[in-house]
């Protein structure tokens, strides 16, 4: 009896947040996006909330900035993810590999953008993207090539190579550490087995820290459909970000520029979902894979 | 391995080094340069770093240093009030038998995968029926709510504290709680560095919530101060050096307190990762 006690006090504090910040607001997400604030006839008296079923669904479904801005963060995760995970193992092996020299200081050096709020990094990077400020386009224009970060075509790998720039190195270590914990029993077999410093990286190395793959996978993946901050500092100085560019900055913009929060609330279950779906249907994939 | 594969191993690292690092040399090297120099991307000339972190402190009436005690207030408070939270609860988690418990764990790992965007609105709508919006608390409070850090609490509670420990201190005949605050805590020491250094950073990286909660410039943090300042920029470039400046500060406490924690971050992440 007194242990339940001791139990409940323990895990009490973080319950009544795990409530009031986490299950209260997602439940009210969903239950606000069956509403919507009808206006009375020429705008006078009071604004009644009516229940309107699956309408603000059906209005985000359809809404081309929507699909556009789901369309965007699809095409952000392809492009990003896999030069993610395959340039932070590559690196974590190589480092793991015992040739290469200053291992702890690369480490550091590697790991170091990680402690650079991702605000200062979208803030230092945009600077290097704005011509007069950036030596990096007076070094091309130097050569002749006129380079323009932000436009079109160029401004959602601007938008990866931030995050990667970011995040590079905190997954390396992960691997890193992955990868120190591989026996080396079986790192010798291989050597004996005639395996050279390539194939035992990418065929057995490489194979025994799949956990922390799909791991790292799968938390990339989360926070890489949640894209807001880069492209909002971005869009301070490009009219190639609209306000809608991805569905985080659609949900903001419904909900605190058009104040509709039916619509921000149907949003914010769609891209919920769909975050929850792809996290499943990852998992699931690389699960069946192992089998 | 042949000298070849040697002298590529280190290049590629190299090249990945300097990725890494240039950006943040330019950003030193930036701030201490007057907006002529900096636009000319005269690399070496137009030296004022003092003046520029005067006119950092000085500019809009000393705002600067009040989003820094801010984001100060909000990141080492919070993060050491959450720490404290989610070691307890994952504690509990790893010691304690009750029914449904691991559902219940299941709903605290589900709630790492809800965007903080979702959560955005009703938590402002919440905030506004309680009166705390544009406060202090509409962003400390959701800021030390961190699941994940539970599900670390509990790997730190399995691997430091050995239930033989515990028993020996219920033999003579100490209270749970007693045993906790007593014996457990201490050794869950390492673990709490982990969590606290972990949430230092997400809090100080905060953007999206105190953009939603807040209005009044003086209880911004530095994230939300410099985005406003960029803004400003584009119209006044006299904004650019004291942006550039304010960035730099904004990324000394983070490295600061990652160099002197480094083996505690380590042993987080690697927990994280191997299980």
């Amino acid at each position: 009896m007194k242990g339940k006690l001791a139990c409940a006090v323990l895990m009490a504090p973080f319950f009544v947040l795990l409530v009031t910040v986490f299950l209260i607001p997602t439940g009210t997400a969903i239950w606000l996006s069956f509403f919507a604030a009808d206006q009375p006839g020429l705008g006078f008296g009071p604004e009644s909330t009516v229940f309107v079923g699956l309408r603000s669904y059906a209005a985000v479904l359809s809404d081309p900035t929507f699909l556009n801005g789901l369309g965007t963060v699809v095409l952000y995760c392809v492009l990003y993810i896999p030069l993610m995970v395959v340039g932070a193992l590559t690196l974590a092996l190589l480092l793991d590999s015992g040739v290469a020299k200053l291992r702890s200081w690369a480490q550091m050096s590697l790991y170091l953008p990680h402690a650079v709020p991702g605000i200062i990094a979208a803030l230092i990077w945009l600077y290097l993207y704005t011509p007069g400020l950036s030596p990096i386009i007076d070094l091309f224009a130097q050569a002749d090539i006129e380079i323009n970060f932000l436009g079109i075509n160029t401004v959602l790998p601007s938008i990866v190579n931030i995050a990667l720039w970011s995040n590079l190195g905190y997954n390396m270590v992960i691997f890193y550490a992955a990868l120190q914990a591989v026996p080396r029993e079986v790192l010798e077999a291989s050597v004996v087995d005639g395996a050279g410093p390539v194939k035992q990286a990418v065929r057995i190395k490489a194979p025994l820290v799949r956990g922390a793959i799909v791991t790292v996978g799968i938390f990339t993946l989360i926070w890489a459909l949640q894209l807001f901050t880069e492209p909002v500092l971005l869009s301070q100085s490009t009219p190639m970000i609209s306000a809608r560019f991805s569905p985080s900055m659609y949900i903001y913009d419904a909900a605190f520029t058009r104040n509709n929060y039916g619509l921000a609330a149907a949003a914010s279950v769609v891209l919920l979902a769909f975050t929850v779906a792809l996290s499943f249907g990852v998992t699931r994939w690389t699960n069946r894979k192992a089998a | 391995m042949t000298l070849l594969g040697r002298t590529t191993v280190n290049v590629v690292v190299g090249i990945a080094v300097l990725y890494t690092l240039l950006p943040v040399m330019w950003l030193v090297l930036a701030a201490t340069k007057n907006v002529d120099a900096l636009f000319n991307s005269d690399l070496f000339g137009g030296f004022s770093l003092v003046e520029n972190v005067k006119n950092l402190f000085a500019m809009d009436k000393g705002l600067y240093g009040r989003w820094y005690l801010n984001s100060l207030l909000y990141a080492v408070i919070g993060a050491a009030v959450s720490a404290f939270i989610s070691i307890a609860a994952g504690y509990a988690f790893d010691k304690y038998a009750f029914r449904h418990k691991e559902k219940l764990f299941g709903l605290v790992l589900a709630a790492v995968m809800v965007p903080q965007t979702v959560l955005a609105l009703p938590l402002y709508l919440m905030a506004s029926g309680a009166g705390l919006v544009n406060t202090f608390w509409a962003v400390f409070i959701p800021a030390l709510f961190n699941p994940f850090g539970v599900y670390l609490g509990r790997i730190f509670a399995q691997g430091y504290v050995p239930d033989e420990v515990l028993e020996a201190a219920r033999i003579d005949g100490a209270g749970d709680l007693a045993t906790y605050f007593k014996v457990a805590f201490r050794m869950l020491g390492p673990g709490m560095v982990t969590l606290f250094l972990f949430q230092l950073t997400t809090i100080w990286n905060n953007f999206f919530l105190p953009m939603v909660m807040l209005s009044d410039q003086l209880l911004y943090p530095v994230s939300l101060g410099l985005y406003q300042w960029n803004s400003s920029a584009t119209v006044s470039p006299e904004y650019y050096p004291v942006v550039i400046m304010g960035s730099l500060f904004a990324v000394l406490p983070l490295i600061l307190a990652f160099m002197l924690l480094q083996r505690f971050w380590k042993a987080g992440m690697t927990a994280g990762a191997v299980k």
